[in-house]
């Protein structure tokens, strides 16, 4: 059967599972398009909160940056799991014990403030929506690549079944198409990586594989190092960046993910607070099971990538594979554009090497006139990885399948938090407190309608910021959200005043930074100073400074809520009441 | 409702609790993942370099184990000082 086709088969049949699972999971009740009625099991809650958790970022993009950056990626590994220890001790049990709905209403509440209310709805959509627009693209590109057909298509596509889901059966019907969602992925990312370790090491464990011997007896991470560094590349092993940079963006995706509205959000389903710390853990076994095998993933994609290029010694005439005789897989990705190259010296074979100064004068003497593979796009290795080991075309349709359910996962979770924020938060506590049960449902249907469409629109234009965009929506998180959250739990002194200065000095902060590197609103040309290591601030890089921007609001709320006047005694007994469970 | 004095001890096992957790989550990762990496690469574990493992294995397993252990604790708190949800 042809590649496309058994595409077509599988990821056709995952979606009838999703559709049908949202009809039998229709919310009725406000409290089920929201929450869920409270009453999903922990352990299925952790499975859906690993799907919500896991987006296209996750799945297609992280091995790819581990591949190509080694240790230095750890950064993600670590800050994309780290922060559910923050969340199941600082936030989520004290979150479930308040029993709203929303983050939003929690901090309206607590702070007894409907301007703060407000503000965490700001910080709430700006998050959210910046995120889901990556998965809207991401959901795109799966599409025109497997499926060949055009970008907007797959768009399309995306967006319907999203709307039939998730409008239809809010939480209730996201969360069981979610614990769906969650087998897709993981099944479709592990069984690549059983396969690639087996042929690799005779290990079907990848996260042994990965610190086993090759067939010829060599580690294979040592190996990985010695054929890297032989061809002018920094060892995988090595710490390349700076220290600083990496504890602090480790810092802001930790404390980001905590943060994280529509994450938050899934621990408010759960039928008790001891649940809700439970549930965490069980979010995180689930998650950890893709998190440790990506490392293998990435480091087996790029020696593969390596070993298929360099066939033989270093600068031997037989070393490089030739142009003409290039893999199936090559020639398709080059179609992408993904994949580029520029055959500088007119040999006809294909050099790759890294750009170490020692190397460089080896690599004249050999006759070759630089790199070239011209571009390596980092973002086509977990998808690429299967072809490259030559795996059969049922486990690439498979990869395919599971790119789409984390891409369509997260996003109908970021929707829906965005949506309840807007019908619950914004409509009914500020414009229509009146309004009914029915209408309230509906009209979280109507702004769940109305963000897919944005997120469509905005999916369609991407302002090309795919990345750039995922670390702002962390940035904001980190440094909006998760401070006031936590010092309205941990501080019964924290008023209002003290909230709100808060929040805008961290989400101010963060955004400031940002904009000056990457421009104001992204617009690259209004970018105030160059985004090098040399112009960052201390060495920190706009992504990493969301740490920052939580620390700076930190200290304003402190210093504001010191010098006015302590909440009043209810909100203080509120406070005392959200710590115990009963 | 436990009464206040039980409810402010109970609160203050429970942050004795989490910083004592949150000090091995910062030493696993920050510590041995980040800052001294460098130093435990000396020592292997099979394939892998001891910094390198925590930065990419070690500590995921470490936080998964952390959060079931601080639950654990939670639970046996909550019914030391009676304040189990019914």
């Amino acid at each position: 059967m042809s590649l496309q086709l058994m595409t077509y088969l599988v990821v056709g049949a995952t979606f009838a599972v999703y559709i049908a699972i949202a009809i039998k999971a229709r919310a009725t009740s406000t409290g089920e398009f929201y929450v869920a009625g409270k009453g999903v099991h922990p352990i299925l809650n952790g499975m859906a909160t690993g799907a919500d958790w896991m987006s296209a970022a996750s799945f297609i993009s992280m091995a790819g940056l581990i591949a190509f950056n080694g240790y230095d990626a750890s950064v993600y590994l670590m800050g994309w799991t780290g922060g559910y220890c923050l969340l199941a001790m600082l936030l989520a049990p004290y979150l479930r014990k308040h029993g709203k709905f929303t983050v939003p209403a929690f901090i309206g509440d607590r702070y007894y403030s409907n301007t703060a209310r407000l503000v965490a709805v700001v910080c709430l959509i700006t998050a959210s929506l910046t995120y889901v627009i990556g998965q809207m693209k991401g959901i795109g590109v799966a599409f025109s690549r497997f499926l060949e057909m055009p970008y907007e298509y797959g768009l399309f596509i995306g967006m319907a079944i999203v709307f039939v889901y998730a409008v239809l059966g809010g939480m209730k019907g996201i969360t069981y198409t979610q614990i769906a969602q969650y087998c897709v992925l993981i099944f479709a990312y592990t069984v690549p990586a059983i396969f690639i370790s087996l042929q690799l090491t005779g290990n079907p464990v990848p996260q042994l594989g990965l610190g086993s011997t090759m067939t010829d007896g060599t580690y294979l991470l040592d190996k990985l190092d010695i054929i890297l560094v032989d061809l002018g590349f920094a060892a995988y092993t090595a710490q390349k960046g700076s220290t600083l940079d990496m504890a602090l963006l480790t810092l802001s995706l930790m404390i980001g993910t905590a943060g994280l509205p529509h994450v938050i959000a899934r621990f408010f389903t759960v039928p008790k607070v001891k649940d809700a710390r439970f549930s965490a853990g069980w979010a995180l076994v689930f998650i950890a099971l893709l998190y440790t095998t990506a490392p293998a993933v990435g480091a087996m994609a790029r020696l593969n990538l390596m070993n298929t290029i360099q066939t033989d010694e270093v600068g031997s005439p037989e070393g490089n594979l030739s142009y003409e005789e290039r893999p199936t897989w090559f020639m398709n990705w080059e179609k992408t554009g993904l994949l580029q190259f520029e055959d500088k010296n007119n040999d006809g074979k294909i050099q790759y090497y890294g750009p170490g100064e020692e190397f460089a004068a080896k690599a004249a003497s050999y006759g070759w006139q630089g790199n070239e593979m011209v571009k390596v796009d980092r973002d086509i290795m977990v998808l690429a990885n299967p072809e490259i080991a030559g795996l059969p075309n049922w486990v690439i349709a498979l990869v395919a399948a599971g790119g789409i359910a984390a891409a369509l996962s997260t996003a109908a979770g970021l929707l829906l938090a965005i949506a309840s924020a807007i019908s619950h938060d914004l409509l009914k506590s500020v414009f229509a407190p009146n309004m009914d049960d029915k209408t309230e449902l509906m009209a979280s249907r109507f702004s769940m309608a109305g963000a897919i469409v944005v997120a469509g629109y905005l999916g369609l234009n991407p302002p090309g910021f795919a990345a750039q965009v995922v670390a702002l929506a962390f940035g904001l998180a980190a440094s909006s959200l998760f401070p006031v959250l936590m010092m309205g739990i941990f501080s019964k002194r924290m008023n209002r005043a003290g909230a709100i200065c808060g929040m805008l000095a961290g989400l101010g902060s963060t955004l400031l930074y940002i904009f000056i590197y990457k421009g104001w609103f992204f617009f690259q040309a209004t970018a105030m100073l160059p985004d090098n290591p040399a112009n960052w601030l201390f060495g920190i890089s706009p992504g990493s400074f969301g740490a920052v921007g939580a620390l700076f609001n930190f200290a304003v709320a402190f210093i504001v809520a010191w010098s006015t006047a302590p909440p009043p005694k209810h909100i203080q007994q509120m406070v005392e009441n959200l710590r115990i469970p009963n | 409702m436990a009464d206040n004095t039980s409810a402010a001890q109970y609160w203050k096992a429970n942050i004795r609790l989490v910083i004592g957790c949150l000090i091995v989550w910062f030493v696993v990762s920050y510590g041995c993942g980040i800052l001294f990496a460098e130093s435990l690469n000396s020592i292997r574990l099979g394939g892998y370099k001891l910094g390198f493992w925590f930065a990419q294995q070690g500590s995921i397993y470490t936080f998964v184990f952390l959060i079931f252990f601080y639950a654990i604790r939670m639970n046996q708190l909550d019914r030391k000082f009676n304040v189990e949800e019914k």
